[in-house]
Formats: C-alpha cells, sequence, structure tokens
C-alpha cells in the first residue's frame, strides 16, 4: 500500500458552519489521507459530524480553516466540471419523483462527459454498460427506479458513479436500510471495486463490526480526536472505546465487536 | 434504439397533427371559408372573396398563432417547474405565477390613472403590461421559492400558490373601488383569457417574448436532466446550481408574464401538457420532453380554441372554461394515480 498514489488529503481541517456570530466548529486538527484502491470506512456516533464531514470533503461546503487536496491541488480550484471528472457521490434519501429508467439514471453518470444536449456518445453507451455489468444491475436496465428494492437502488446509485469514471467515490451511509445479506454484500462490491477497478472510496456508516472485516482502513471520529488507519492499528490503539461515551457500551477486541454490559 | 425510432415517429405525428390543427383552426368559424382558399391566404396566394382574406389574415390567423404561442410557452415553463420544484402538480397556474401576472396587470390598467400623464401613457401600452406582468410573475416566482427553500414539503409549495391567487384577488377587489367602470370593464374581459382580439403587433411582441424564454429553456436541458436525481447528485455532476436555477426562473417569468399580459390568466395548460408528454414518450430525458412538450402544447390550446366556437356561430367560450374542464380532472387523477409518493 506505501506505494499507492494519494487521491484526497486533508491536512489540519476544521469543519462547521459559519453562523453570523462567527463559526461554530463541529470538529477541529482532522488529517486525512485517501490512497488508490483503498476501501476506507467513516465510522463515529450520530451527530459527530460525519455527514458535515463528507459535504465538506466533495466541496459542497467550505472548511472553516485547513486545506483539502484533490491530486495534489486545493479542491476549491477546481471548476464545478472539472471537479465532476474526479469525484462522484451516492447519497442517502429518496430520490424526487420522475420517470427514470435504471439506464437512464446510471446514464446521468456520463454527465460530466457529454454535450450540451446530453446526447450519449458509443463511448457513453460502453461505459454505462460496462458499469452496470460491475454491479450486476444490468437486468434491471429497463425498470423505472421506484420499482427496484432498497439494495437493488443502492447498488443502480453506485453504477452511476461508476459511469461518472471518477478515481475518487464518497458514499454517504450506503448500508443504511438494508439487510446483513445485503450490506454485506454491498460492501464486497466496493472492496471490489477498489481492489480492481482501483477506486478509492470512503463511505460512512453505522455498521462498525462489518467495516472492520471489510475495510482496508477506517477513520473514526471522536469528541476531540480522529483517528486513521487499518482496523489492527485501530484496535491496539483503542480507538474504538473513544467512539460511544458509555460505559455499558464496550469494544470486545477479540470478538471485534462491541458488547453491551447489562 | 428501438425507443429513439419510436420517439422519431412520434415526433413526426405529432407535428402532423400541429399543423392539421393549425389549418382546421383558421378554417373554422362564424363565416365559412372552404378549405381551399385557407390553404391560399395562408401560403401568400389570394383567396375568392377578399373579405376572406381579410378575415384569416387579420383575425383567424394572429389567434391561431396566438394558441400555439400560449400552448408552447404555457406547457414548457410547467414542465421546468416540475424539474425545478421537484413537483409533478407545479405549473404556472397553479404555482400563482399568473396570479402574480394578473396583479401587474391589474396595478396598470386599474391604477395607471393614478400616475403621472406621462408613466400612465408607457404603462398602458403593450411594452408596459408585458413589463408588469413578467415582474408580477417573477415577485411571485421569487415567493414561492423562497418558501420552497424552507418547506421541504411539495404541498406546502402549492397551498402557497393557492395563497397568492386568493392575495392577488383581494388586491384586485380594492383595486376596482378606485377604478372607473371603462377600465373596469377591460380589466375583467382580460381576466377571462382570451386569444382573439390581437393585433399583430401584440402578436409579435408576445412570441418574441416567448421566443426568448425557449431559447433560455432550452440551455437548460442537460441541467434539468441532472436535477431529477436532486440538488445535490446535480452539483457532484458538475452542474452550476444557482445559474440554472437562475436561467429557469428568467426562462418561466419571460413565458408565463408575457402570454398571461396579452392573453390573460390561461389555467392548467403549462400543469397538463408536460403529463401528457410523460405518459405519450415515457421518458424522463428533457432533450425529448422539452420537443414533446411544445408540440403537444400547441396542439391542446389549439384544440381548447377550436372548441371554444363550438356552441354556435354566434357565441365563443371562454378559454379558460375549456381549459379547466379538461385541465381539473387531470389534476384529480394524478392525485389518485400517487403510488409511493411517485407520480405518472
Amino acid at each position: 500500500m506505501g506505494e499507492a498514489k494519494t487521491i484526497l488529503s486533508a491536512e489540519g481541517l476544521s469543519i462547521g458552519f459559519r453562523a453570523k456570530k462567527g463559526a461554530s466548529g463541529i470538529a477541529h486538527h482532522i488529517n486525512l489521507d485517501l490512497k488508490a484502491g483503498t476501501l476506507t470506512a467513516l465510522i463515529g456516533a450520530n451527530g459527530i459530524g460525519k455527514s458535515t464531514l463528507l459535504r465538506t470533503l466533495t466541496g459542497l461546503q467550505k472548511p472553516l480553516a485547513g486545506n483539502i487536496l484533490l491530486n495534489g491541488r486545493d479542491i476549491s480550484g477546481y471548476a464545478p466540471h472539472a471537479l465532476a471528472q474526479q469525484l462522484s457521490l451516492v447519497l442517502t434519501g429518496g430520490l424526487p419523483p420522475s420517470n427514470l429508467s435504471i439506464y437512464e439514471l446510471v446514464a446521468l453518470g456520463r454527465q460530466p462527459y457529454t454535450n450540451w444536449l446530453d446526447a450519449l456518445s458509443p463511448e457513453d453507451h460502453k461505459e454505462v454498460n460496462k458499469a452496470m455489468e460491475l454491479t450486476q444491475t444490468a437486468h434491471l436496465a429497463g425498470k423505472k427506479y421506484y420499482e427496484l428494492s432498497d439494495g437493488q437502488l443502492q447498488k443502480v446509485l453506485i453504477a452511476r458513479a461508476l459511469a461518472q469514471n471518477t478515481p475518487l467515490i464518497l458514499l454517504d451511509e450506503p448500508t443504511t436500510h438494508l439487510d446483513l445479506l445485503h450490506k454485506a454484500g454491498l460492501l464486497k462490491l466496493l472492496k471490489k471495486l477498489s481492489a480492481e477497478a482501483g477506486k478509492c472510496i470512503l463511505y460512512s456508516t453505522h455498521d462498525i463490526d462489518l467495516a472492520l472485516q471489510l475495510s482496508d482502513e477506517l477513520i473514526v471520529m471522536a469528541e476531540g480526536s480522529i483517528m486513521q488507519g487499518t482496523p489492527q492499528h485501530l484496535i491496539s490503539r483503542n480507538a474504538f472505546n473513544t467512539i460511544f461515551r458509555d460505559e455499558s457500551i464496550v469494544f470486545d477486541a477479540s470478538k471485534g465487536g462491541f458488547t453491551i454490559n447489562l | 434504439m428501438q425507443r429513439s425510432n419510436k420517439n422519431s415517429i412520434l415526433f413526426i405525428l405529432l407535428s402532423l397533427v400541429l399543423v392539421s390543427f393549425f389549418i382546421m383552426n383558421i378554417s373554422l368559424g362564424a363565416v365559412k371559408i372552404p378549405l381551399e382558399d385557407v390553404v391560399k391566404s395562408i401560403t401568400g396566394g389570394t383567396a375568392a372573396k377578399e373579405t376572406w382574406q381579410y378575415i384569416i389574415i387579420n383575425y383567424r390567423l394572429p389567434k391561431a398563432i396566438t394558441a400555439v404561442v400560449v400552448g408552447m410557452g404555457l406547457s414548457v415553463s410547467g414542465l421546468l417547474m416540475q424539474t425545478l420544484f421537484r413537483n409533478p402538480l407545479a405549473g404556472p397556474y397553479v404555482l400563482g405565477l399568473s396570479s402574480g401576472a394578473s396583479l401587474g396587470v391589474a396595478f396598470v390598467l386599474l391604477g395607471a390613472g393614478m400616475l403621472p400623464a406621462a408613466l400612465s401613457i408607457f404603462f398602458l401600452s403593450p411594452y408596459g403590461i408585458v413589463l408588469a406582468s413578467t415582474l408580477g410573475s417573477l415577485l411571485v416566482l421569487l415567493a414561492v421559492l423562497l418558501v420552497a427553500r424552507r418547506l421541504r414539503d411539495t404541498m406546502a409549495i402549492l397551498i402557497v400558490g393557492l395563497m397568492f391567487g386568493s392575495f392577488t384577488g383581494a388586491i384586485v377587489g380594492i383595486l376596482t373601488f378606485f377604478s372607473t367602470a371603462e377600465q373596469l370593464q377591460k380589466f375583467t374581459f382580460w381576466s377571462l383569457g382570451s386569444l382573439g382580439n390581437l393585433p399583430w403587433g401584440h402578436v409579435g411582441i408576445m412570441a418574441t417574448v416567448c421566443a426568448a424564454g425557449l431559447m433560455l429553456a432550452a440551455c437548460c436541458i442537460k441541467p434539468l436532466n441532472a436535477l431529477l436525481l436532486g440538488e445535490r447528485y446535480a452539483i457532484s455532476m458538475g452542474i452550476n446550481f444557482r445559474r440554472t436555477r437562475f436561467i429557469i426562473i428568467a426562462a418561466t417569468s419571460l413565458m408565463a408574464g408575457g402570454i398571461t399580459a396579452f392573453a390573460g390568466p390561461i389555467a392548467f395548460v403549462g400543469l397538463a401538457v408536460p403529463h401528457m408528454a410523460k405518459l405519450l414518450f415515457r421518458t424522463s430525458s428533457h432533450f425529448v420532453l422539452y420537443r414533446a412538450t411544445l408540440l403537444i402544447g400547441g396542439i391542446i390550446v389549439l384544440l381548447c380554441d377550436t372548441l371554444t366556437q363550438l356552441p354556435g356561430n354566434n357565441f365563443i367560450l371562454p378559454v379558460n372554461a375549456i381549459t379547466s374542464i379538461i385541465g381539473a380532472p387531470v389534476v384529480v387523477w394524478l392525485l389518485l394515480r400517487r403510488r409511493k409518493g411517485i407520480y405518472s
């Protein structure tokens, strides 16, 4: 992993919202380093600022302090169009009502490459089909998006991000609303995409046990500290017991998961 | 690929329907004119009787062109609103844009007397009315947009549109107290909605304003597709959201304002036509929907205008009555079809 190329890095980053009466920070002194071919999970309790961090890393929200470098260049220096060719998103929450078919939805990922009428070239069709094959969603092409199950829709949204053909993919809680089978299936898909297609993938999740088993690295957000490392490294530093400030929830290193003391 | 063949056939069919409805609209009326003479007059030849030619060139042709422009402009405004607000029930009439335009026109027609003479002459000219009407619809659109940012609930946005309708009604009611019978009559006729009786000069201004709006809308085809996935996805796909929203608002205000200034508030066309296009073409691609909405919009308003002449030789129904008879059931039907929060 040592020689893998750094795609996204952050140094001395402070995130939060700029209010009228000065800024209110959520987390400070964040240092991150995301490499090509690596699957990284972002974990932390509710309200700790995972979504804010993701929004800041995608350039949707300005950092309070510090820099975010994408391919060694400050992210705020990218034009929207150029940024869309480097970074793609998979978000939580439903889609607005429309008549979109699955093929059309995945093809929207080609927007940064199409002309002003959004016409698809043979190259675009090839990329769309490739993305659908990789995510095993080709058989859904003709369906409408509202006919799909949650698990299928999540895969289709990942296919859309793949069609965007970016080295970096960020996912906001992709495993929510899925059962264990589909959670594991989805994470295995992400793992495959990072290992085989060389994508740099960051996803936020509450499924810490699964994240420990299937991610190359984790970023643990706790109050006052943010740590990044491999699962073993973080376990050895007792990072997981900092997530929940509750004595009854204890991380059991031997099981790789949490136990609850009654 | 099969789909695009089918689309081409549909587009050719719709174009033929539009042309034949256009000719049918012109050939029907109180005075019976043979089809042959109608075609001759439109294409620049001479009809058998001079009066026929006069009727066609100065009365029926501007009315038919007005119908097509009104249909196209309002329908495309509806399509833009539905995608921008992520709301299948949005349209220039439902969101109160037409009410806003009415308010602008009411101020001009009923209140111009209170202004200094030079200003009142400008505002009573067709340009002044277009300006007031466009500003009125722009104002309402900005207000709706402000509410939409605070409330994510799509129904709330519609209720705001409804409130604007009542509000403008009330203001107009107050204005009527201070206006003369002549001004009042002028405004009442205007507010019933009418495609006819427009001189060529007015048709020209309306068509120019609408053409500008349609061109702006055409520039948004790609961002509109991206907006189908919501604002955040659109931005992540490289869309400049603020600029797109600005262009959509400008285009809609121009079209809804320009049309309402001359033809009066026309109900439901902007809401119903985009849904007809979506049902017929079964797609969300705005490149297809834009063209489909243009054609179907022209066809529907031509048809409605033709229907207003049905009762007999001496009666002409207000066009608003016909569009509402067709449009209101469409809205109810859309609400009933709602599944899992999804409309057609």
